[in-house]
């Protein structure tokens, strides 16, 4: 059961004058994600796949194509399609439950409710006992805990990370992910993940899209059935790992 | 003076009051030094005639317990804050004007014009079309202090509110948030550090306005006060005057700093 598709997606970015050509980012886009499916989109930087994300967020709009969520066209931003940031993009003069409660807030969910979810999602990822401090007062590892939790409580049809572990120590970073793998197992959700790492990628994903260079399209549409949770030394993670080092570095070469 | 400084590597002296009394008048040291200074040259340096340019500080105490025996301090004091706080009242209307133009470019484009040919000239410039405008009294005051305040505010709300983070905006937006909803629970709440700074400076700007005016178009406060004292050569009472101004100032400021520390723990802007 398809929760989102895109359907001959392309984007093309307006010049800003007229001897500056116009930019074309992503070019006839097509995949579907599946019901509580975690989607990894990995690419280089540069390759359109933010893009891809800003517009099943809805802050862009498709040249071409169609993004259907549930079957629906994709129209402007709402909780359906939650974020989660690279920066975190916490509200800084809101704690960290007042942060969980916001999306809440714009759903209009009466007030006990909203406590009651607040609470759950706070435990969820962790941080019971920081339910008052303001984001200043947090790692960044927490904060991004809290985002995380934000973008659950509203319950979404798609939850969308972009980079969400990028801005993280390697230390952290690979606690984090472990942690995503937890909280995903709890709160099952549909995912759709985009990163630049492949280890990050292979951790997390039920499935993995390798890009292109620009114009971005989807170059390999790779299933990965390994258990969770996944040790970088299985033998199915590293030979995952190099097929999809493969794809990537043919990409480079082809650029040159 | 010199324990002070010895002492000053010692950790439990220097968490005891009295080592903080020390370094506290360690600080006012100039201010002491200028203050016997001033009194040994009027006393001493200056003659009988000229000795009235310059009242010495026993004088001028004298003068302020006699006009806050009087009362007289406290009846401009409490015309020129209310002069100051209805004009402050008028100059809000700088934050929802600085909202519209930093969220809509079109509304900035629209406005900046008129403001940018507005905000080079001096409050003051305008105190002679304001007299013939109003005539002598609070009004004609509080447009000149209003004047001087609202610009400050204005150009820090437009630039607290250019320079949110995109991505609050665009959390807010994929959690659920309207247009109406983002401008008042992001982007008034993440531009307020900046929007309360602009009160700041507004706050002092208008305050020295405020003075200016009176001092030619009103018949109460404290710049009338000393322009008043002025006429009758009485130099204590202006010194009394200017260092009410100061210090009133001064108390305004630390005023909204801390109730923008006490409002916003969250934010750097207005830690001590």
């Amino acid at each position: 059961m398809a929760v989102l598709s895109s359907i001959g997606l392309s984007k093309r970015f307006a010049g800003h004058s007229a001897n500056d050509p116009s930019v074309l980012a992503l070019s006839s886009v097509n995949f579907t994600i599946n019901h509580n499916e975690f989607c990894s989109v990995l690419g280089h930087s540069g390759c359109g796949k933010t893009t891809l994300l800003t517009m099943v967020a809805g802050f862009e709009q498709p040249t071409e194509g169609e993004l259907l969520l549930d079957g629906k066209p994709i129209g402007k931003p709402g909780w359906e399609r939650s974020m989660i940031f690279q920066d975190y993009a916490l509200f800084h003069w809101l704690t960290v439950e007042e942060n969980i409660s916001f999306g809440l807030e714009m759903k209009n969910v009466p007030r006990d409710e909203r406590k009651s979810v607040v609470k759950e999602y706070i435990n969820l990822v962790g941080l019971s006992g920081f339910d008052r401090r303001y984001p200043h007062q947090l790692s960044g590892g927490m904060r991004q805990r809290v985002s995380i939790a934000r973008a659950l409580a509203v319950n979404p049809q798609i939850l969308l990370m972009d980079e969400p572990f990028a801005a993280l120590d390697a230390q952290n970073r690979s606690l984090m992910q472990k942690e995503m793998v937890r909280i995903w197992e709890r709160a099952r959700k549909t995912c759709l993940l985009v990163t630049h790492s492949i280890d990050e990628a292979i951790t997390l994903s039920d499935r993995i899209l390798v890009m292109t260079r620009r114009p971005g399209t989807i170059k390999a549409d790779i299933k990965v059935e390994l258990p969770r949770p996944r040790q970088e030394d299985d033998p199915g993670v590293i030979l995952l790992r190099r097929q999809i080092k493969e794809l990537i570095i043919d990409e480079f070469e082809v650029e040159r | 003076m010199a324990d002070a400084v010895a002492t000053a590597g010692n950790a439990p002296l220097e968490r005891s009051s009295s080592f903080h009394l020390l370094r506290r008048l360690r600080t006012l040291g100039l201010l002491i030094a200028v203050l016997v200074l001033w009194q040994v040259v009027s006393m001493y340096v200056l003659d009988k005639r000229t000795a009235v340019l310059l009242p010495s500080p026993t004088v001028v105490t004298q003068a302020f317990w006699e006009l806050v025996v009087s009362g007289e301090l406290f009846v401009h004091m409490r015309d020129s804050l209310k002069r100051e706080f209805v004009a402050f009242l008028w100059a809000l209307s700088a934050v929802p004007l600085g909202l519209a133009m930093g969220w809509s470019q079109t509304v900035h484009d629209q406005i900046d014009p008129l403001i940018e040919v507005l905000r080079p000239v001096p409050p003051l410039a305008w105190i002679p079309l304001s007299i013939l405008w109003f005539g002598i009294g609070d009004i004609q005051n509080q447009f000149i202090i209003f004047l001087g305040m609202f610009f400050p505010i204005l150009l820090n709300t437009i630039s607290g509110v250019k320079n949110i983070e995109p991505n609050l905006v665009r959390a807010a937006r994929c959690l659920g948030a309207g247009e109406g909803r983002v401008l008042r629970r992001v982007v008034l709440r993440a531009a307020l550090p900046q929007i309360i700074t602009g009160i700041r400076v507004g706050l002092g700007v208008g305050w020295m306005a405020l003075v200016a005016a009176e001092l030619v178009g009103a018949n109460s406060g404290f710049g009338f006060l000393i322009n008043d004292a002025r006429t009758l050569l009485r130099t204590d009472i202006v010194i009394v005057g200017m260092i009410t101004i100061g210090v009133i100032g001064l108390i305004i400021d630390r005023a909204i700093r801390y109730l923008g520390r006490r409002a916003m723990p969250w934010s750097r802007t207005f830690s001590a």
